[in-house]
């Protein structure tokens, strides 16, 4: 008998994860995977696909649906379980965490339903930790921009230079033991404070 | 201050967690309530089994679901506390509401006058061939439901055979039944309002006139966190009793619905949020109605987890084939509702708290004056629109009655 690979339904509304997701899976040699962007006519697609894992970010207001599509299962042919195991807590605690769940067709064996969850989940958390680097980066530009425009303030204030104004605002942030960018946050806050008319 | 965390869905319902924190309440008991915002139901229970959750805003069926093994996580949640009566609605699209009044319906919001109307309108369609109609609810584990269900079938109605019910996230309710996917639905404030508002909608009847006095919403709370801190979970009980007291009090609605208008909460305007609270509700775009039981946080005991109630959602799961019947189930679903919890904290609280942990639904016809200690507390009325009564203690004749009329 020949075990064939579980084809497997991606849902979720963000593109760029869902791709990465995608690639992940194809690369981990699962070549059936769906992925289903828009929400509308979740019901029609499930029953085309007819997939043997579907894997929906926790962020999607469809699960709900999904699960009542199973319980009723009329729409689908097959009953349909949920997560990996009841009795797996460190999977479904993982998968929650990195915001993800998956649901499977009833008779899947765990071990063949595993490794698709487990990709699912590091590649939901890379993107997280992606999307955090981003907003880091964006914050410390924001800083950088904040920065310039309290040295200009200190410079007209104090009539000094460039470099003086710097390193009075890092000899305050470290007198205070807050950073750079916090300081010259409050010196901006003041200055538009004073010139509010 | 004790860290509480806790999920909601933005819903009207939500009002007596969001007060707790934002009117001071849950401080007052040295709690420091978080609130979360979800989007599903799935989610609030997911999250409360996996511990990111210790209590939240839930679908009074959920907790009962959960005890006899609906849920796809294994979690314990018990309820020992109800968020409020009511607050339901029956929507319809106006197309529907215009074909309805050319098969007598009347404006009353009178179920039976609403159904009637309903049958002989399916009946006609079903002649000229045209497909079913289609009414949304949130959750297969829900009053919108189990409501929407009873209604329909006390007219006569098939629910699995005569139209369609599909699940839908209760903020997709307008949005769909404007671009004609469905044709009514059953969903909390504010979001029957909102389709009155928009012009897309009317309410055909409310949750208030399907059933008096019916549960809605509990406070869900994760069993492993109940056991670790009891303590812990009277104060929340009892702050939640002072936010409940708060919410009901009309001189209060006002700012109350302009908190739950921010954006982090229900992120809609006061103008919807309010009508629920007021009872001061529009149902077309030219009628209003005078509905002061429309949504309870307070009075009548609303906030007793009667095991009555959980019985009743026990016995719809089975007469809808999600569950079978066995007394070890109806005992499990019984024992999710935790009225001993409530008692202790409104002992506390020195507010009037039932005798009993279970009463016979739809005993009672008026407003009831009932033996609450030394206070007077009033209960009902509580009965179903087709004068059913529901008495737990004869589960399985009621549902062997409602097989047979099913």
């Amino acid at each position: 008998m020949t075990v064939s690979i579980p084809s497997v339904l991606l849902v979720d509304e963000n593109k760029i994860r869902a791709a990465i997701i995608e690639a992940g899976l194809r690369e981990a040699g699962y070549e059936q995977v769906h992925v289903i962007g828009e929400t509308l006519g979740l019901a029609r697609h499930i029953e085309q696909i007819s997939p043997d894992v579907i894997v929906i970010d926790l962020e999607n207001p469809n699960r709900d649906l999904l699960e009542s599509m199973f319980q009723l299962s009329r729409t689908v042919k097959r009953p349909i379980a949920m997560f990996v195991d009841q009795s797996d807590q460190t999977s479904i605690e993982a998968a929650v965490d990195a915001g993800v769940s998956a649901y499977i067709v009833d008779g899947l064996t765990k071990e063949r339903v595993k490794p698709i969850l487990d990709m699912a989940i590091s590649r939901f958390n890379a993107f997280a930790r992606m999307s955090r680097e981003l907003q880091d980066a964006r914050d410390e530009l924001a800083g950088r921009k904040v920065i310039d425009r309290a040295k200009a303030i200190l410079m007209k204030a104090k009539n000094i230079n460039e470099d003086e104004a710097y390193r009075l605002l890092r000899k305050t942030a470290m007198t205070q033991n807050r950073k750079i960018a916090d300081i010259a946050q409050s010196l901006v806050t003041a200055e538009n404070l004073m010139n509010e008319k | 201050m004790d860290k509480v965390r806790a999920g909601f869905i933005p819903l009207t319902d939500a009002a007596i967690l969001i007060a707790a924190r934002e009117k001071g309440f849950a401080e007052e008991a040295d709690i420091d309530l978080e609130l979360a915002r979800e989007i599903s139901w799935a989610n609030i229970r997911d999250r409360m089994a996996v511990g990111h959750f210790d209590i939240a805003h839930m679908l009074a069926p959920m907790p009962v679901a959960a005890a006899i093994g609906l849920s796809p996580v294994p979690v314990e949640i018990l309820a020992p506390m109800a968020l409020g009566l009511g607050g339901n609605a029956v929507t319809v699209s106006t197309t529907l509401y215009e074909t309805l009044g050319e098969n007598g319906y009347d404006d009353s919001l009178n179920p039976e006058i609403a159904g009637k109307s309903l049958v002989a309108l399916i009946e006609k369609r079903r002649a000229r061939n045209l497909p079913d109609l289609v009414f949304g609810v949130v959750h297969p584990y829900s009053s919108h439901n189990y409501d929407l269900r009873y209604w329909l079938s006390a007219c006569g109605i098939d629910p699995e055979k005569d139209l369609q019910i599909v699940v839908l996230p209760p903020s997709f309710m307008p949005d769909a039944l404007a671009q004609g996917n469905i044709d009514g639905y059953c969903v909390g404030e504010p979001w029957n309002t909102a389709s009155v508002a928009a012009g897309t909608g009317v309410i055909l009847t409310t949750k208030s006139r399907l059933w008096q006095s019916s549960p809605e919403k509990v406070l869900g709370v994760n069993n492993r966190f109940a056991t670790a801190c009891p303590e812990l979970l009277d104060r929340i009980v009892c702050s939640f009793v002072s936010a409940a007291i708060w919410c009901a009090n009309p001189k209060n609605h006002h700012e109350l619905a302009s908190i739950l208008a921010e954006p982090r909460y229900l992120d809609q305007s006061v103008e919807v949020i309010l009508p629920a609270l007021s009872g001061d509700i529009a149902i077309t775009n030219r009628l209003r109605i005078q509905d002061p039981d429309f949504f309870t946080t307070f009075a009548r005991a609303a906030n007793f987890p009667w095991r009555s109630h959980a019985l009743w959602y026990y016995s719809q799961m089975v007469r809808w084939g999600q569950a079978s019947f066995s007394e070890e189930n109806a005992a499990r679903a019984a024992a999710s509702f935790a009225p001993d919890i409530f008692r202790r904290a409104a002992t506390r609280m020195e507010i009037p708290v039932p005798a009993a942990n279970s009463k016979v639904e739809g005993a009672l016809t008026n407003a009831t004056a009932v033996g609450a200690g030394k206070n007077t507390l009033y209960l009902g009325p509580d009965g179903f629109f087709d004068g059913a009564p529901f008495d737990p203690e004869k589960i399985e004749d009621y549902i062997r009655s409602q097989s047979a009329i099913k």
